[in-house]
């Protein structure tokens, strides 16, 4: 059996045969063909099964509006579920396989459904699984799971790459039918820059589906000749296989282009979708219109279709979906298939016409005030029932029929920005109405212009308007213009059986009218109560019908009954289009410090702290456990010497004569009488209070300060701070750039940090204590000339500086510290040992400013100056702040072997554990290897006046409580003896 | 959204980021009669019009420039655009 629907004519290439596989069996099509055109031509009409009832399933359309065959494309890691045959270009070695089924296609275990259907009607979720309450999780939701969805996901990363593009014109046309197609060419010779987009792979729409002609040429012929022109200006830009998902705020549109689904795997370094962010000042909308079908009892079995989708097979593809055909229509356009198909020399067994009045169609069958009125065949289409004018019941036999109800304008774009489209009486159909989306107009069978005439004059028209050109438009050949004229029929409502609405979700009338009955009547509920309209094809063919239906319940018009609002995107997007090339390391970018290479040497564990990459812990040899490293690191520092990179810490210069007045704001406590060459700790408040952040400020000079912020907040206290310069205080002489990236920061704290600086810093700057004491800062030169700045600050509690110098060379100098550190036996520390030594000194971190604290919890109440004006300073004293009671102690285990763990409650002895006796929280937690016990600081209730009480530190999650005696946060060198020495 | 901006004309919205209220730039004076009010009033209390809105957006991924911009909540549309250092000035803020 080979090809034995094929025809003669079409657009496809005989000359080029291509092999293909679906369920296993191997098939042959030719290129041109998509899926579905090349197993209709070799009789394979069973496509799919459906979602609920598993009923056999054909190709019901020949675009992107079909609800039926789907399929799963592709295996391995490429494999695609719930792939529309319909869209699919034909490709030499193409796999696909039918889904939603057990067993085979044909005799599929779950089409049991079908015979349980009267209890699987619309709502049967919400009813049948209510009870018993415990069946839920354990029985109903695993089976439910189970029969749900339809394609199987590969579950393996997808190997293709997506890429993401910007685009700006000042047209965009989105549709390359006959009205897309005029405007392109009105609009590209008059050198405006235009994109056309169009989401099949041949452009031309229905012009590539129909026989009539453009003037002398075929619709097909006119087609590509203007694709030929439109392709020689260097003002346009042509994209096939893109689709306008979305028409978003201001003019901007996203598109997906399938650069390479067409193909059997895209490429050498070639993505498989680009997704485009189009910038467009004007837009139209040409898309053309979708057919709708009438609702008749089993109307949903394969060879049954939609009419133009029939004529395209035929016409663009060369297949007829049968050998014998009937046609059932409520329009002129519908009879155009029965002129079409027989001109091709396919038998046309009736032609069912629902208008009594039509013009007899000579030659045919033509049977006019007739109705469809049930249908039978298991796999696929053996007969029709027909009632005639007459009342008499008629079987006609016919392996295929064409349905058309009328077409339906695609508004789906216009009301993207909530416009809402209007009931046009004539058409019988929704058009675009509202407000469109801004810079959009409509032209062509979008906008109802139904005929060919009717989309190349609008089109052109709509151009020239959009543009504001002035002269005449381009001459458009002659075409039909015959208007469709439809009589509206939705269902016929004939027999008890099931006639089908929404083809995919497995919607019929009488679940439309269960819905009503059950007040369900509002659109919104109908289409969430009967899940009708939703899933891949978004109700492309069904929303107006069952709109129709329900308007007939309640007795209102369409218009009345509503219309469900469209949302993007247009089609479904493969998610990996919108990750583009964001996915895996490159979901963001990493941030590397300036040691991260010599780290790396070293073998040192790394964490993400933000973007950024910190060494974590430098493992020695020998060394099996974290704890242990960071036990020896913390130890060294104490002892001797350590270097950390600290050059994540945010840094801002704040340069101008008014710096200080301007950091004297920002801070609450006092800046502006900072000697020059001096360091001072500063903590910001929010504007409600709250403690926002805190480091150091240094004063280089009278007019220039050096900022320092936490890590993490180093991009949000820039923007604050930026937010003051230029919204509060617009006429301070200051500003304010982020050099974080611009200087290599080492901190090198211990005993011996100084004589290990004193090795590299230029003998001609004296950093001796007396000279460059604590909290002193300075520019000064290293290494023999090299320009770098010094602070003597001290996050650890020792002897400690921070030493800059420019990025490039924070390579080189770690590798001198350490070099140079040697016989101090300096060692490196990462963010783990950071930690620990900033617990023991009670500096408080990230957890403690975690914009739930005040300075008063902090134990910082007095640094809040009250005599100058600063951010926070004023609702820092409100009441509900001064009550709180909550302050920054330390705790430590009573059993050295217990550990302390941050997060844990702080509970009186004795008290039940819950949260009314909640007397606070344990916020950073470490083990001491100085103290030899795991220790804690956090925020206790009056914790300041209860030194010495023992507190249970109650960790519910884990079930876990130990006890812990409350001391003072700073458990090494209280005094600060280390850090002035 | 496309802000137009008054330095670097018509840029994409994602290179900005939202603060909220241009009300915010009203912050009140320490020393005023109830400055304790007045400060409550100004940290928590806003507008949330259908309509018309002046907010500030901040060009963090372009110049760093703090801007005024009037957008209408229900449509997006964006009527005006002005740098917030110059709104400041006009509404007597100073050093």
């Amino acid at each position: 059996m080979s090809q034995v629907n094929r025809l003669s004519g079409g657009l496809v290439d005989r000359e080029t045969a291509l092999d293909f596989s679906f369920d296993g069996k191997r098939y042959q099509g030719v290129a041109g063909d998509t899926l579905a055109s090349a197993l209709l031509a070799n009789g394979v009409r069973l496509m799919g099964r459906s979602f609920k009832y598993h009923r056999p399933r054909g190709v019901l359309s020949a675009g992107s509006e079909e609800p039926n065959a789907l399929v799963e494309l592709r295996d391995g890691a490429r494999r695609e579920p719930n792939t529309r045959a319909t869209c699919v270009e034909l490709y030499d070695g193409l796999l696909a396989n039918s889904q939603n089924r057990i067993g085979s296609l044909r005799f599929d275990a779950m089409a049991v459904n079908d015979l349980l259907s009267p209890f699987l009607a619309a709502g049967f979720y919400y009813k049948t699984f209510m009870w018993p309450r415990a069946f839920w999780e354990k029985v109903y939701e695993p089976i439910i799971r189970n029969a749900a969805g339809l394609g199987r996901l590969s579950k393996q990363e997808d190997p293709d790459s997506y890429d993401k593009g910007f685009l700006h014109c000042d047209l965009l046309i989105v549709g390359a039918g006959p009205a897309g197609l005029a405007a392109a060419l009105t609009a590209g010779r008059s050198g405006k820059r235009v994109i056309l987009a169009d989401e099949d792979f041949r452009m031309g729409g229905r012009l590539n589906c129909e026989t009539f002609a453009l003037g002398d040429q075929s619709g097909a012929d006119w087609a590509a000749a203007t694709v030929a022109e439109l392709t020689g200006m260097d003002n346009v830009r042509l994209l096939p296989r893109t689709t306008v998902l979305g028409a978003f705020d201001h003019g901007i549109y996203a598109a997906v282009e399938r650069v390479s689904d067409h193909l059997t795997q895209p490429a050498a370094n070639r993505v498989r979708q680009t997704l485009w962010r189009i910038y467009a000042s004007r837009t139209l909308l040409t898309a053309g219109a979708t057919e709708r079908p009438v609702a008749f009892e089993n109307n949903d079995r394969p060879g049954i279709m939609l009419a133009g989708a029939m004529r395209s097979y035929a016409n663009r593809w060369a297949v007829t979906p049968g050998q014998k055909v009937a046609v059932f229509t409520n329009n002129d356009d519908g009879l155009r298939t029965a002129v079409d198909l027989a001109a091709k020399g396919v038998t046309i067994a009736a032609v069912i016409d629902s208008r009594k009045d039509a013009t007899p169609l000579e030659g045919f069958n033509h049977l006019r005030g007739a109705l469809v009125v049930n249908s039978r065949g298991r796999l696929g289409l053996r007969e029709i029932s027909v009632r005639l004018a007459d009342g008499s019941l008629h079987k006609i036999a016919c392996d295929a029929l064409g349905v058309s109800g009328g077409w339906n304008p695609n508004v789906q774009l216009t009301c993207h920005q909530r416009g809402r489209p209007v009931w046009d009486d004539t058409l019988a159909a929704f058009v675009p109405g509202g407000s469109l989306p801004t810079g959009m107009s409509v032209a062509g069978a979008a906008m109802g212009d139904m005929t060919t005439t009717g989309a190349l004059v609008s089109g052109a028209r709509a151009a020239m308007e959009a543009l504001e050109l002035s002269g005449s438009a381009p001459d458009m050949p002659q075409a039909e213009d015959a208007p469709c004229s439809p009589t509206p029929l939705w269902f016929v409502s004939e027999g008890k059986g099931r006639a089908w609405v929404d083809l995919q979700n497995d919607v019929t009338v009488k679940d439309v009218k269960l819905s009503h009955q059950e007040g369900f009547v509002s659109v919104e509920h109908l289409k969430r109560y009967t899940t009708l309209g939703m899933a891949t094809d978004q109700g492309k063919t069904s929303n107006v019908t069952a709109l129709a239906v329900m308007a007939e319940l309640t007795g209102k018009t369409i218009p009345e009954t509503g219309t469900t609002i469209f949302r993007p995107p247009y089609t479904p997007v493969a998610i990996g289009a919108f990750a583009g090339r964001s996915s895996g390391k490159d979901f963001r970018p990493t941030r590397l410090t300036p040691s991260h290479k010599w780290a790396g040497e070293q073998g040192a564990e790394f964490v993400e702290v933000g973007a950024w990459l910190r060494a974590q812990w430098f493992p020695k040899a020998g060394e099996s456990s974290w704890r242990q490293s960071v036990d020896r690191e913390v130890l060294a520092v104490r002892k001797s010497v350590g270097v950390c990179d600290v050059t994540t810490l945010g840094k801002i210069d704040v340069q101008g004569a008014d710096a200080a007045t301007f950091l004297n704001r920002i801070y609450c406590n006092g800046f502006a009488k900072l000697a020059v060459g001096k360091v001072r700790y500063g903590l910001m408040l929010r504007e409600d209070g709250m403690a926002m952040d805190d480091g150091t400020a240094a004063r280089m000079a009278e007019d220039h300060f050096v900022v320092t912020t936490t890590t993490a907040n180093a991009v949000g206290i820039s923007r604050h701070m930026e937010f003051a310069r230029q919204c509060l205080w617009p006429d301070l002489d200051v500003t304010l750039i982020s050099t974080t990236e611009a200087w290599a920061q080492y901190a090198v704290a211990g005993p011996n940090a100084r004589k290990l600086l004193q090795k590299i810093v230029d003998p001609e700057f004296d950093i001796s204590n007396e000279a460059f004491p604590f909290m002193g800062c300075g520019e000064i030169t290293v290494c023999g000339g090299l320009r770098a700045r010094l602070f003597r600050i001290s996050f650890s509690g020792e002897l400690a500086f921070e030493l800059a110098v420019p990025t490039q060379y924070g390579d080189a100098l770690i590798r001198r510290l350490m070099a140079e550190g040697e016989e101090f036996d300096v060692v490196a520390y990462g963010t783990e040992t950071l930690g620990v030594l900033r617990i023991e000194k009670g500096h408080a971190a990230g957890n403690e400013l975690n914009g739930q604290t005040s300075a008063l919890n902090l134990g910082m109440g007095r640094m809040v100056s009250k005599k100058k004006d600063s951010i926070g300073s004023i609702l820092s004293e409100r009441e509900g702040m001064t009550a709180d009671r909550h302050r920054f102690v330390g705790f430590k285990a009573v059993n050295a072997g217990d550990a302390v763990v941050a997060g844990a409650h702080l509970m009186n002895k004795g008290s039940v554990e819950n949260a009314a006796n909640d007397q606070g929280w344990v916020s950073s937690a470490a083990y001491s290897p100085v103290l030899g016990s795991s220790i804690g600081i956090g925020f206790l209730v009056d914790g300041d006046t209860r030194l010495g009480e023992i507190m249970v530190a109650a960790n519910p999650l884990e079930g876990s409580s130990v006890n812990v005696e409350v001391v003072s946060a700073h458990f090494v060198d209280p005094d600060g003896e280390r850090l002035r020495g | 959204m496309i802000i137009n901006h008054p330095l670097l004309g018509p840029r994409d919205s994602q290179e900005f980021t939202y603060l909220g209220d241009a009300s915010l730039m009203h912050r009140p004076d320490r020393q005023g009669e109830n400055a304790g009010e007045a400060f409550y009033e100004y940290q928590y209390q806003r507008d949330n019009p259908a309509g018309l809105h002046r907010e500030l957006w901040y060009h963090e991924q372009g110049d760093r420039s703090w801007l005024v911009v009037t957008r209408d909540t229900t449509t997006h549309e964006i009527t005006d655009v002005k740098l917030a250092r110059d709104v400041a000035r006009s509404e007597g803020r100073s050093t």
